[in-house]
């Protein structure tokens, strides 16, 4: 109610049509309200959701897809809503990390339907056709969709992802506009990894390739105006595997959940090696 | 529940209610004890580190090719490298072939080959033509078009898909083109 009063107060016109919608609903439903003025049902709207399943308590048991159903029309939009509405009223041993649901955390990043995305994000098809939840691929599963990231953050960690200079200046660190706007497109990486595990490139060298999400970022420090340490960090990325295991397969960008584009920001550092 | 959280206050509470049992603050006390339905322990950092070892040794690694989405993207990394391959495999084979023929006795110099070929059926000589003809030409393409990334061009997904798109015509039109010579 104090929603609606708010949005009274800010425009006038939309509340007087959030009121008519108020108004008119027992009309417009499918359903009619029934006479004890109790509001009008929805009828059910049924989805199944496969969802990949790891106990670690049972290490023996293979991991398996579960199925869960799902009724869309007592469910909020997106995927994340389904996996809490799942968790809180189906299975509570269901595991996932979540956290700021509106795509800025990071943290329910997953495979949903053949490609990396956040749960968050990510609308619930209203088709018949089952919803297939894999944690993101090719990473060790500490349980059911959460991934153990401990190599992926140390990637991170080894391109020294700070600003460094060694002589600063007194005040600020004054940066033009344009040397600004080098970084657009950078910045706004929020680490969720969903790039890194979608190229098969890194699926097979871990080990070694730092990964789409991790090379950004060290283009992100390389290109900053206010960075002095370019040469060293160039330098690091000089060998056979931690870069140039990239063969542009254009994953990384199709599937970024923010919009970002991982595989040209790796194509810079390419080229930056190549005619330095 | 909400005045419990002044500081100082609880500690006040607490005396309050030891003095006086009886006294109207008792509800307050009897939240203390919250059960947890879970229990857990405090080991040392030594033996919290031989418990994740552990348990990292058991966790299986989450499907991967078997469950994305294959993309236009992909097929065509896989087909550049099978053709890369094929083409290298094939071009040693055939000259280390020609090198060994004479050592070993077997005819297979240029007048041999020639000859073979010329009592190839029609179907034959087109085929073996076009399995060599668009290995070479698909390589040759996407490597210009590798060239064209390695440049900072067309770096985005739709230019990477339209120039996926133009790679898989020309080649095309190429293979044809190299089949009819």
């Amino acid at each position: 109610m104090s929603a609606i009063l708010a949005r009274a107060r800010l425009a006038p016109f939309k509340a007087a049509t959030v009121a008519r919608a108020i108004s008119s609903s027992s009309t417009r439903a499918a359903n009619p309200a029934p006479p004890d003025g109790t509001p009008p049902q929805k009828e059910p709207l049924m989805k199944q959701f496969k969802i990949y399943r790891w106990n670690p308590d049972e290490p023996t048991e293979k991991p398996k897809l579960q199925t869960y159903e799902v009724d869309l029309n007592s469910c909020g939009p997106m995927m994340l809503d389904a996996l809490i509405k799942i968790k809180n009223e189906m299975d509570p041993t269901l595991t996932f990390r979540r956290s700021c649901r509106e795509g800025i955390c990071g943290s329910c990043a997953m495979n949903i339907n053949g490609t990396n995305t956040l749960a968050c994000l990510c609308r619930i098809e209203k088709t018949p056709k089952p919803a297939k939840i894999y944690p993101l691929p090719h990473m060790y599963i500490i349980k059911d969709l959460v991934p153990d990231m401990t190599q992926f953050y140390k990637q991170y960690k080894s391109i020294e992802p700070y600003l460094k200079n060694d002589n600063p200046p007194e005040k600020e660190h004054i940066q033009s506009i344009e040397d600004r706007k080098k970084l657009d497109g950078m910045y706004e990486c929020i680490l969720c990894a969903c790039c890194s595990t979608s190229c098969p490139s890194y699926w097979w060298n871990q080990d070694e390739y730092l990964g789409p999400a991790t090379l950004m970022q060290a283009y992100r420090w390389m290109a900053d105006s206010r960075d002095s340490y370019g040469a060293e960090r160039k330098e690091k990325l000089q060998n056979t595997f931690s870069l140039y295991r990239c063969h542009t397969i254009f994953n990384c960008s199709r599937t970024c959940p923010k919009g970002l584009n991982p595989a040209a920001a790796i194509a810079k550092i390419k080229l930056e090696l190549a005619t330095e | 529940m909400l005045a419990l959280r002044t500081p100082g206050l609880r500690l006040a509470l607490r005396r309050a209610g030891a003095a006086n049992t009886s006294s109207r603050l008792r509800p307050f006390q009897s939240l203390a004890p919250l059960q947890r339905s879970v229990q857990t322990q405090s080991v040392a950092p030594a033996a919290s580190e031989a418990i994740l070892n552990a348990q990292r040794l058991r966790r299986p690694s989450s499907p991967h090719f078997t469950i994305y989405q294959l993309q236009v993207q992909m097929y065509m990394s896989i087909v550049n490298r099978a053709t890369g391959g094929a083409l290298s495999a094939a071009l040693y084979a055939f000259s280390l072939a020609y090198l060994a023929a004479p050592v070993v006795g077997v005819p297979f110099d240029t007048a041999h080959i020639v000859e073979f070929v010329q009592t190839l059926p029609e179907w034959a000589k087109y085929g073996a033509k076009g399995a060599l003809a668009f290995p070479f030409a698909y390589h040759s393409i996407s490597g210009l078009r590798h060239l064209t990334w390695d440049l900072t061009k067309m770096m985005t997904v739709k230019a990477a898909l339209r120039s996926g798109y133009v790679v898989l015509g020309l080649s095309a039109v190429s293979t044809v083109g190299l089949m009819l010579m």
